[in-house]
């Protein structure tokens, strides 16, 4: 079990959070410009990799704000931990 | 047969304290210290159980967790009795009553012994090859199978002890209180660490602190007194915490362990009262040192588990820690060293070993010199090929290995015997190391995997022989070495240390010994407790198995509640040898969590009972309970389902209650729909993204239904909304969805549209919702807010006022869920059951009738309401809801919109929401039953199935709500609801069954 360092609250255990998925894919901005082709890539398309990946996590039991944290899925080892809206510190 | 095998000098067993305990109803005795497994065999007991498929006898087999055999019931008591638990492990307590468990109809005499003379028929995968045709015979085989399988038998009444869970953060742990665990935790403690040390015995020492041995010595005294000393010395470190008693469950990522302590399995039933029985340790440690030591290996070779056959190392802790002898003429079977330990420690017990059967060639090392010294016999270059005695070894024979070890010669030699103790080498306990995520690396020099210090997760350590280091003087003085670096210590108390010890040099390792019989011939156990044998593992390779995970499981190998402490590394060996493959390639199985079984009790704690799941309950559920309401649970909440008065059943109340809010007035507990406080000056562009239909042009003061879809158009919660101010508006949801709402909201606040400036806050347990509705709520609210002006111009539907009760503000709402005229009072809750008891005596005369979520939903199916979670179910689109009219088409966006139009959800044969009438207006079917058109055509086509039924005693009719497949388009279309046993005919109607005009709502 996770320790992950909110970067609002600091260091809390991994029960205190909930995970969101893969980040970095924004809302489009003109959905009804989208074919249904490209509306679908945005919906249900998610990356599932051994090995570094982004992803939306939320301290649902804490301060309730959502953030970014980079994971090596393959270790678990937590890379980083940055606000919405940052970009990414590492590729 | 009852002989007592115990000699007198003893240090670690309380000879003044005698313990009477009952084994298969037999009444014996021990001594405060024992275990179960001591204590039989102090009385000449080695028969324990009888194996899991042929049921042969078996005996005790080592003395601590990796015990395959010794597997017991204990007690008898249906909430009490204890299945599984190792006897090795046990402590005796007055009054232990154990039986024997896996034999039937007992221990002596076991009908599925008959297996042992079928076991020919009884290969690996055997059960798989067998129980497989017909189909239908299936239930015939579990009945046997779970018979002869006959594993312990669970409580059949709740537990009534109890369980704790504790929460512990320390700078460093140290699993495992052997001399090297010892070491660790008074260098850890010596720093100021705040240190724990666990270790699952009563008594810290491991092997080290019964080894009374000339030959091992620690600055010049024997390693058992200066560890003695060093355990003493601990007491002085206030910074130190000894956990005995307590196991290590698991070891998961981050250095956070889960470890069982016990806290009264060793006391006798009467001491137990009102006392924690387990602690199950939640422990976040800045650094783990794992010091969980080796176990010793077994040998392979035919009828190797005969009981009597013992680990060697445990006949030696059995005779020098509980002064027990296993057996009155012992011989020895090893190919290493430590087997010449045990000889001298019986040796100075007064017991002879007959003789030492060594496959190596010789030994120089000091250990042998001195048991050759004693004058014991030594069989070098020799192997065991087969041993005699059903119940209990009596002999075993002995042949020549030929010089490469891959055969035998010339004769065979009888030895008669009651005892045969084994000895295989060393396995370093690597499972916790394994399940952190540590990788293992193969060392031929001793066939052992040992952990990868390159490959170890970082801010833990392996010391000890659980690191593959298994001479004193190589565990003693790597332990502080490298401690030193892993604490960052620049000295250390032992910077001294002197050690003597013998060197072990000769070393010969054979998997599977040789047999002057075939192999077909011979059965060599390797899992003792799911009775595979060598025989098995090569079948399955023979079969085309190569994965060890697949071998695993087709032989059934190191599937057992030991986990294959035993056989795993055998098993690994004659697959490599077999195949011709390295054993580092083959790899290792998986070790799971946990290490040694769990109980239920420890897992929950005490998150049983009412403490299992959160209860909320509203702030006027007194007066629900005061009035005999019937519960219903939604979610986590508490709601009156119906309020039965003189003895009504539910479906009379339900009927009642409907009447009476449709005739006169009802009044409804509201309280569990989520309420959201939205504030901010993008408030209204906010709602007008998440909900359906438009929001900017609604008036201050007015109400608004909102339908919330997921991104993928699919209806998700639904509610009224209303606007308190310009910039202020009150949400209402689910029950059931309140959180995920709020949750989802903040997700897009957050991550979509931070630009927004919008504020939300859950309001659900401030406010208190009482809802009165019918003809009548009118008049009960002007009698209560009597300066209130309730004419339809200044207070018309879907709207609402601020005003006060009894001087407390409040909100209400006039908004309607059951079509009739009908308000919301919102008020604080610690208010909220005054004002309701207000609200009933002044509904008295209008026979204001309380009622509950079974009469709500009927009302609002009258309406063709729905319930979203009931009529819907994550499918179904507004348009599918025939809610068209709720969709802005002329928005620009809102979630889920652009799925509306995605090839799949325009598609005209979907499933939509339609209402139906029984041909028998006194028909009623159940909610979920399908509806078919043709049952004659086969396979029947499946055209949808019923969401909501009632019968309305409003219009004296059965209604229901149903989704078939491109319902829109059948009104009037007959339909079939196949029941088991009749067929029920009913016509697909619009969805609103009642007052289609809505005129009551001003009524
Ligand atoms: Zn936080």
């Amino acid at each position: 079990m996770f320790i992950i360092n909110c970067p609002y609250c600091g260091e809390r255990d991994q029960t205190e959070f909930s995970c969101g998925g893969e980040a970095h894919i924004e809302r489009p901005k003109q959905p009804t410009e989208l074919s249904d082709d490209q509306w679908a890539e945005y919906l249900f398309m998610r990356k599932n990799i051994k090995g570094v990946q982004f992803e939306r996590w939320n301290h649902a039991h804490g301060c309730r704000k959502w953030f970014n944290m980079v994971r090596d899925t393959s270790n678990d080892k937590i890379q980083a931990v940055y606000k919405m809206g940052e970009k990414p510190p590492i590729k | 047969m009852s002989k007592n095998l115990r000699i007198n000098k003893n240090n670690f067993i309380d000879q003044t304290t005698r313990i009477s305990f009952k084994f298969n109803g037999q009444k014996l005795f021990g001594y405060k210290g024992d275990t179960l497994a001591s204590a039989l065999l102090a009385n000449n007991i080695h028969l324990v159980g009888r194996s899991f498929k042929y049921h042969r006898p078996r005996g005790i087999m080592t003395c601590g967790s990796e015990e395959p055999n010794a597997i017991v019931q204990i007690g008898n008591d249906p909430s009490l009795t204890d299945p599984n638990v190792r006897a090795t492990e046990i402590e005796l307590y007055e009054g232990l009553d154990a039986s024997s468990q896996n034999c039937w109809p007992s221990v002596n005499f076991d009908i599925g012994g008959i297996n042992n003379f079928l076991s020919p028929l009884l290969p690996a995968g055997f059960y798989y090859k067998t129980f497989m045709w017909p189909a239908s015979f299936w239930e015939k085989y579990e009945y046997f199978i779970r018979h002869s399988a006959g594993l312990g038998k669970a409580p059949t009444k709740s537990d009534p002890d109890i369980y704790d869970h504790q929460y512990s953060h320390c700078d460093v742990l140290v699993v495992g209180g052997g001399i090297s665990g010892i070491i660790s935790a008074k260098l850890s403690a010596e720093k100021g660490l705040d240190t724990i040390l666990i270790d699952d015995k009563s008594f810290l020492g491991g092997s080290t602190i019964y080894q009374e041995n000339e030959c091992y010595k620690i600055n010049s005294i024997n390693s058992n007194k200066w560890l003695a000393n060093e355990i003493e010395s601990l007491k002085n470190y206030p910074n130190l915490i000894i956990k005995n008693r307590t196991s290590l469950a698991a070891f998961h990522g981050y250095n956070y362990l889960l470890a069982r302590e016990s806290l009264t399995d060793h006391l006798s039933v009467n001491e137990r009262k009102g006392k924690v029985r387990q602690r199950l340790w939640k422990i976040r440690a800045k650094k783990v040192i794992i010091a969980s030591g080796s176990i010793e290996r077994p040998l392979i070779f035919s009828n190797n588990d005969r009981p009597g056959i013992i680990l060697s190392s445990s006949i030696k802790k059995y005779i020098d820690y509980y002064g027990v002898k296993t057996g009155e003429n012992i011989s020895l079977f090893t190919n290493n060293d430590s087997a010449y330990e045990t000889a001298i420690s019986l040796y100075k017990s007064g017991v002879k070993v007959n003789v030492i059967v060594d496959i190596r060639k010789n030994s120089e090392s000091l250990i042998v010199k001195k048991a050759l010294e004693l004058g014991l016999k030594v069989l070098w270059e020799s192997t065991v090929v087969d041993t005699q005695g059903y119940k209990r070894i009596k002999s075993f024979e002995v042949m020549k290995l030929s010089d490469d070890g891959n055969n035998v010669v010339g004769d065979r030699s009888k030895y008669n015997c009651d005892c045969l103790g084994i000895s295989g080498g060393w396995t370093p306990m690597v499972h916790l190391f394994t399940q952190s995520g540590g990788k293992l690396k193969f060392r031929n020099d001793d066939n052992a995997f040992i952990p990868d210090e390159n490959k170890t997760p970082s801010n833990q350590i392996s010391v000890g022989s659980c690191n593959g280091e298994f001479k004193l003087n190589e565990i003693v003085v790597n332990t502080i070495e490298n401690l030193k670096s892993f604490l960052s210590l620049s000295n250390s108390c032992y910077d001294e240390i002197k050690i003597i010890c013998p060197d072990e040099k000769s070393k010969r390792n054979i998997w599977l010994l040789p047999s002057d019989k075939p192999i077909g011939k011979t059965k060599p156990f390797l899992d003792f407790q799911n009775d595979s044998t060598a025989k098995d593992v090569k079948l399955a390779l023979r079969e085309g198995f190569k994965s060890i995970e697949h071998v695993k499981r087709y032989t059934t190998t190191g599937m057992g509640t030991d986990q294959g402490k035993l056989s795993n590394m055998h098993a690994l060996g004659i697959i490599a040898d077999t195949t011709g493959t390295n054993m580092g390639e083959l790899g290792t199985t998986t070790f799971r969590p946990p290490y040694t079984p769990l109980t239920f009790g420890a897992i929950v704690g005490r998150n049983v009972g009412e403490f299992f799941d959160h209860t909320r309950k509203t702030a006027i559920h007194n007066w629900h309970v005061k009035n005999k309401a019937e519960f219903e649970n939604v979610g986590q909440w508490k709601r009156p389902w119906y309020f039965p008065k003189n003895g009504e059943n539910m479906h009379q109340a339900v009927q009642r209650e409907s009447k009476a809010a449709r005739d006169s007035s009802g009044i409804l507990d509201a309280s569990t729909l989520g309420k959201i406080d939205i504030q901010g000056s993008d408030a209204s562009e906010f709602l007008n993204r998440i909900y359906t239909n438009a929001w900017s042009k609604l008036e201050i003061g007015k109400c608004r239904y909102g339908l919330m879809l997921n991104e993928d158009g699919m209806v998700y919660d639904d509610g009224v909304t209303t606007r308190l101010g310009e910039n202020h508006y009150i949400m209402t949801t689910t029950t059931g969805g309140a959180a995920n709402v709020l949750s989802k909201l903040e997700d897009y606040l957050q991550t979509e549209w931070p630009e927004l400036d919008v504020y939300l806050t859950t309001v659900t347990d401030q406010y208190s919702t009482i809802s009165i509705c019918g003809p009548n709520s009118k008049k009960i609210l002007a009698k209560i807010v009597p300066g209130l002006d309730l004419s339809d111009n200044n207070f018309p539907h879907m709207s609402f006022k601020n005003t006060k009760i009894s001087n407390v503000n409040c909100r209400i709402m006039r908004i309607s869920f059951t079509g009739e005229h009908s308000y919301e009072i919102n008020i604080q809750s610690n208010y909220a059951e005054d004002v309701w008891i207000k609200c009933m005596e002044a509904g008295k005369e209008f026979n204001l009738t309380p009622y509950g979520t079974e009469t709500m939903h009927l009302l609002r199916a009258e309406k063709g309401f729905i319930i979203t979670g009931q009529d819907t179910d994550g499918t179904l689109t507004p348009s599918d809801l025939q809610m068209d009219w709720i969709i802005g088409k002329k928005k620009f966006d809102f979630i889920g919109k652009r799925s509306l139009y995605r090839s799949d959800t325009i598609r005209e044969d979907r499933k939509q929401l339609v209402g139906l009438l029984t041909e028998d207006p006194k028909e009623i079917f159940e909610e979920g039953a399908q509806l078919v058109e043709n049952i004659n055509k086969k396979p029947i086509e499946m055209l949808g199935h019923v969401t909501s039924s009632y019968f309305s005693p409003n219009l004296n009719k059965s209604i229901a709500l149903a989704v078939v497949k491109s319902g829109k388009k059948l009104k009037g279309k007959k339909l079939i609801v196949p029941m088991e046993n009749k067929n029920i005919n009913v016509t697909i109607t619009d969805t609103v069954f009642y007052d289609k005009e809505n005129k009551r709502l001003n009524a």
